[in-house]
């Protein structure tokens, strides 16, 4: 069974079709990509897989589940992870703090408990702080736990982001531009990063990319999307290689 | 790389203990100042209602700089706690003999029925955010202020009665008592607010917002106020959090009002206390402390209600001194060049030694 199986997904915004019929199907393990020229569509595709808006029509099922419809925070909790184009740190908080934010849901204890410290906060805050800490070291972060986020370089942040998300414990991480604004040597560094993630983690990823380099370097499948429609999918080669997709690209 | 870890939760730690030392610190001079006679009836006066404006601006830090929201209706709930607490000391003084008792339960009465207050007005207001929010808590405010202006609450033999209308319409027993008389409010409250009961409290509030802060629950708050789409995707509850860090507020604001209303024989909710300009005033409060600087907020409070009456032998040039003391606390706390000067200082202090911080 598939790890992702969308059917039929649309939503439209007005009268436009933002994303049209889409339909993917990833397997557990997979690392795929999602590609286009811009305003196809994909972040849409994400915004929807998680909830941020609610689809029209269409189905969307995780691990099995019917996940169709619901609330960002559930679908969180049901197992999908997401970092940001245009990054979304908790700027204010530290490195470590933003990791624990992420364990929140993981490594619960009461308000009262927090307020009146009992025993429960300090073992519980102990285990998190252990937790964070693996997860930062991870990314090579662990050194800089004590700043502030809003402090670190750009790619220690996108890195940041992605030990973020999978605090959440998650079963499918989906990454929107990973590579977005780093030169080709950071982006190289990208991409033995997403590879470890997926071997460490045994993680599931999707993910939006425009550097073709990333995408022909660690994509297995594609699918391409444009104005909102699937344009067409499958093996990395095959895909990058169709005539239809460079058209789409580069023009007639 | 532990250690690391460890060591910014020792400084948290550290940097809430110079918070409460700096509140004990307060409280032991005033005591030494007083036995040493040189307090003034009007410095006398004055420091139950400090104690009352550390804790309505510690209150509003809160909701301001933890939680990111502007609200200006936080005068309101100091207003339903007052009105709650000495309402419920009037009401119980058959019942409960002991001032002492029936002042602490009040203080709970007061901190319930504002926190039940914010938790429901919360629910509608915290959809919005900006300056909407704002509008809409500065109508709150004046809604809750003008609903007690016309609140007629009298008590005999069969029980409570309740209008909106006059003391005739309560239909009291000839022996029954009208507890709250509308504009005129609540007369002959029993004065139990005491300057050491005042920073018990403001202990007590200081104790709860710092550790709710440094908590799982304040991450997330903060967490939400940083960035609420990326907040969301990491599965955390934007609506319970928000609405818990409302109603917190609000409960402790309350609790600033139960020690205001207990320190005044005769409450009555007029604008000067309870309207939109005290919400402000404790705004000005907290953004001049720094917002988000728990500590700061109870320095400005202090100052800024101290000022005004110790300039009172300038006369006419008080306002104009108190205008200037705002503009250079507010240059100091946040402009470039004043922050850039502060780290110089505090580098020369630290190179001197240590101890010195």
């Amino acid at each position: 069974m598939a790890m992702l199986e969308v059917k039929n997904l649309s939503i439209s915004f007005g009268g436009l079709k933002a994303v049209d019929d889409f339909h993917v199907s990833i397997e557990k393990g997979q690392l795929y990509g999602l590609i286009g020229p811009n305003g196809a569509g994909k972040t849409t595709v994400f915004n929807l897989l998680t909830g941020v808006y609610k689809p029209d029509a269409g189905s969307i099922e995780l691990d099995g589940v019917n996940i169709t419809g619901k609330r960002t925070m559930d679908i969180n909790q049901g197992g999908i992870a997401r970092t940001f184009q245009n990054i979304r740190l908790f700027k204010e908080l530290s490195v470590l703090d933003n990791v624990k934010v992420g364990l929140h849901n993981h490594h619960p204890y009461s308000t009262l408990e927090g307020i009146f410290r009992l025993p429960r906060y300090f073992k519980v805050e102990k285990e998190m702080d252990e937790r964070a800490l693996e997860l930062l070291k991870v990314f090579d972060l662990d050194q800089e736990s004590g700043y502030k986020a809003s402090n670190l370089p750009y790619g220690k942040q996108r890195k940041l982001e992605i030990a973020r998300a999978l605090a959440t414990d998650p079963k499918l991480l989906l990454l929107d531009e990973p590579a977005a604004g780093m030169n080709p040597n950071e982006t190289k560094e990208l991409m033995d990063t997403i590879r470890f993630v997926r071997d460490h983690f045994d993680m599931t990823i999707l993910l939006i990319e425009h550097d073709m380099k990333l995408v022909s370097g660690i994509c297995e499948k594609l699918t391409v999307l444009n104005f909102g429609q699937v344009l067409t999918e499958g093996e990395t080669s095959d895909v990058l290689n169709d005539p239809q997709v460079i058209t789409a690209y580069l023009g007639e | 790389m532990k250690r690391k870890a460890k060591g910014i939760k020792n400084q948290t730690t550290i940097q809430n203990f110079i918070t409460y030392a700096i509140v004990i610190a307060f409280w032991v001079f005033i005591q030494i100042w007083s036995k040493a006679g040189q307090m003034t009836s009007l410095l006398n006066g004055l420091l139950v209602p400090i104690c009352t404006y550390v804790i309505l601006a510690v209150s509003l830090n809160l909701t301001v700089g933890i939680l990111g929201e502007l609200s200006l209706g936080h005068a309101g709930f100091m207003c339903v706690g007052a009105f709650s607490g000495a309402f419920f000391t009037k009401a119980m003084a058959g019942a409960i003999p002991s001032v002492g008792i029936r002042f602490a339960i009040a203080l709970l009465v007061g901190a319930a029925v504002a926190a039940l207050f914010g938790f429901l007005i919360g629910i509608p207001v915290l959809r919005l955010t900006g300056d909407y929010l704002a509008i809409v808590t500065l109508a709150f405010g004046e809604i809750i202020k003008n609903l007690i202006n016309v609140l007629y609450v009298g008590k005999d033999s069969r029980g409570l009665h309740l209008s909106m209308k006059d003391v005739a319409s309560l239909n009291l027993e000839p022996e029954g008592e009208v507890i709250i008389k509308g504009a005129q409010g609540i007369t002959g409250t029993p004065k139990a607010s005491t300057f050491t009961i005042g920073i018990l409290l403001v202990l007590l509030a200081l104790f709860i917002i710092l550790n709710l802060v440094n908590s799982r629950t304040g991450r997330a708050i903060m967490a939400i106020r940083d960035n609420r789409i990326a907040a969301e995707s990491v599965g955390i509850n934007i609506t319970k959090y928000k609405l818990l860090a409302f109603t917190v507020s609000a409960s402790i604001a309350g609790v600033a009002g139960v020690l205001y209303s207990h320190n005044l024989s005769s409450l009555a909710a007029t604008p000067k206390n309870f309207g939109y300009n005290m919400s402000i005033m404790i705004l000005v409060f907290v953004v001049l402390g720094g917002i988000g600087n728990i500590r700061g907020s109870i320095i400005a409070a202090v100052i800024l209600t101290a000022l005004p009456e110790l300039l009172r032998g300038l006369n006419n040039y008080r306002m104009l001194i108190y205008a200037i003391v705002l503009i250079a606390m507010m240059l100091f706390n946040s402009a470039p060049k004043a922050i850039e000067m502060r780290e110089r200082l505090m580098e020369k202090v630290k190179g001197k030694g240590k101890g010195a911080a």
